[in-house]
């Protein structure tokens, strides 16, 4: 099946979520690029960083573009290289695009795939429902598929190889304009959507003046910062780093969770991490029922003591 | 100022999830809600636009009679009408074609949704609703504000916030900052049982995707509880046996 993988560029490489896409389009043609293109708009470093996940050709769109003309040459792609399925991220900009190829192309578009999509019949996968709380495997209808793949769920999987990228050009459409980008969160820090590690604390670290140790231990494991609705609502953190329900929802390798009860709210935003430890000095606190690692203790007490173990292991390494 | 809010009934946050057969979920004892994003976010920013410019607010809901409730509790919190196009919410591109064929027929400046559903956490409704209305579209917005008949929305993404500016008419989905959560009043209530609901007819939109199974998620192996003063050694678990750093 004829495969377009598009892929978001951010600062001339693929991101993350991007490549994560790229993996998944290539396990489902068993590993076997031959079928595979993909598309990326703007201006890139080499190949982007796509010949390493193996995905061996590349359309590169110059110019500045928006979810429309990047739809618009999506398509125009699809129509001429008899597409059948596009994949692509279950992020911001995914979003945007998938649907509008779905109905351009009278594709059955299945959104935020968490798992391997099996082919035969139309494709059928599997996505997380009820925020996680139950799984349903959804099949497509029409020959056409757009899969969009929810960040963190694959996997990049870097196997080698390079990737021939030829250039081509379409216009913009100014219907919507990216006017600015207030680059307002701190810096130095990881981008919490794509941080493999996630240190969170909630109302039981007493105040914005006691979260040093999170900060710390999120430094010594890489890990990004987070917390919970409670700490940004009274704004002891800012809103961007509230996960759950209503904030944003991450899937991150290893969660770390200290001072948070876990209400059903939170883990609706967590319940995707694959190992998750809480730190809390409430025994009966809910989030120890969705752990897999749990510590009953005082956060001051118990985080200095992770950190010390944190720093030696890093010394070790 | 005409602004259409699409709304979805969700079980409630808390509501026990189970499935009755493979394919069907277990509504029995549920209590529904309209989905929040689509509520705290889209219809309270709609309102406060309303409230500021003038205008008129309807919302609309593809589904059965038993939608009415959350229809009339958006009523309550402050839209002027109300829709229910009776159709089966079967899946996404049924559910938008069913609402871009009621807004094709009713000039809109600005078709505001929530950013995904609670319940199926789709988040694709109302993009495919802006291609089949040919508008343009942002998802996620968390800032909202009409300038010089322009529409300027700000988007949280991980290193900051985008910035854009649209003609209108458009569609936007809400993301948390958008507005905060309105509680009804008793005044409110009361008014809304006189506002109007209008039921409107199918127009027979076909599912694009079918959900094959409902499953739960596999069960957690359990809690390992370290004793709070051997909490050094989490890092050697996490390293040695769960092989996460």
């Amino acid at each position: 099946m004829k495969t377009l993988v598009f892929v978001e560029n951010n600062n001339g490489k693929a991101t993350k979520a991007g490549l994560e896409a790229a993996s998944y389009a290539l396990a489902m043609h068993g590993g076997n690029a031959e079928n595979i293109t993909a598309i990326i708009f703007g201006e890139i470093q080499g190949d982007a960083g796509l010949g390493e996940v193996g995905i061996h050709q590349a359309v590169l769109v110059s110019g500045q573009h928006n979810s429309l003309s990047m739809a618009d040459k999506i398509q125009s792609w699809m129509d001429a290289n008899q597409g059948q399925l596009l994949v692509c991220s279950h992020d911001n900009v995914g979003k945007e695009i998938a649907p509008r190829i779905a109905i351009r192309s009278g594709a059955s578009l299945i959104s935020g795939a968490t798992q391997m999509a099996s082919v035969g019949n139309g494709v059928v996968v599997k996505r997380n429902v009820f925020s996680g709380k139950a799984i349903a495997e959804v099949a497509s209808k029409n020959n056409k598929v757009v899969l969009t793949v929810l960040p963190n769920s694959f996997g990049v999987k870097k196997i080698g190889g390079s990737c021939s990228v030829s250039a081509e050009s379409a216009s913009g459409n100014d219907q919507v304009k990216l006017i600015e980008v207030k680059g307002n969160h701190d810096d130095a820090g990881i981008p919490l959507p794509e941080a493999d590690i996630v240190v969170s604390g909630g109302r039981g670290m007493k105040g914005p003046e006691h979260w040093s140790p999170i900060e710390e231990l999120a430094k010594e494991l890489g890990a990004a910062t987070a917390c919970s609705r409670p700490v940004s609502d009274i704004g002891w953190r800012p809103h961007h780093e509230h996960v759950g329900q209503t904030g944003i929802a991450i899937r991150p390798n290893l969660y770390i969770a200290v001072g948070i009860s876990g209400a059903i709210q939170h883990l609706a935003g967590v319940n995707g991490s694959k190992v998750i430890v809480v730190i809390n000095k409430d025994a009966e606190a809910p989030f120890f029922k969705a752990a897999d690692y749990g510590i009953v203790g005082d956060a001051f007490e118990v985080l200095p003591q992770i950190i010390a173990a944190a720093k030696q292991f890093n010394a070790s390494k | 100022m005409k602004i259409l809010v699409c709304i979805s009934k969700v079980p409630d946050t808390t509501a026990k999830i189970a499935f009755s057969n493979p394919t069907t979920y277990d509504e029995n004892g549920v209590t529904f809600i309209i989905n929040p994003y689509d509520e705290w976010y889209a219809l309270v920013r709609a309102l406060e636009l309303k409230e500021t410019l003038g205008g008129t607010v309807v919302v609309a809901s593809v589904g059965g009679a038993d939608y009415e409730p959350i229809i009339r509790k958006a009523l309550a919190i402050g839209a002027d009408e109300g829709v229910r196009i009776d159709a089966p919410e079967s899946d996404a591109f049924a559910v938008a074609k069913e609402l871009s064929e009621y807004a094709k027929s009713n000039a809109f400046d600005l078709i505001l949704c929530g950013k995904e559903t609670i319940q199926y956490n789709g988040g694709i409704v109302p993009g495919m609703v802006a291609e089949m209305l040919n508008l343009p579209y942002v998802f996620g917005a968390s800032k909202l504000e009409l300038k010089d008949n322009k529409v300027v929305l700000e988007r949280e993404i991980a290193t900051g916030i985008e910035v854009f500016e649209s003609s209108l008419p458009m569609v936007v989905s809400a993301a948390k900052g958008m507005a905060e959560q309105r509680i009804p009043n008793m005044r409110g209530i009361m008014a809304a049982r006189t506002k109007p609901l209008a039921v409107v007819a199918s127009c027979g939109a076909s599912s694009a995707t079918e959900v094959k199974q409902f499953d739960m998620p596999p069960a957690k192996a359990g809690c390992k509880m370290i004793p709070a003063d051997q909490a050094a050694s989490l890092i050697q678990l996490l390293h040695e046996e769960a092989k996460v750093i």
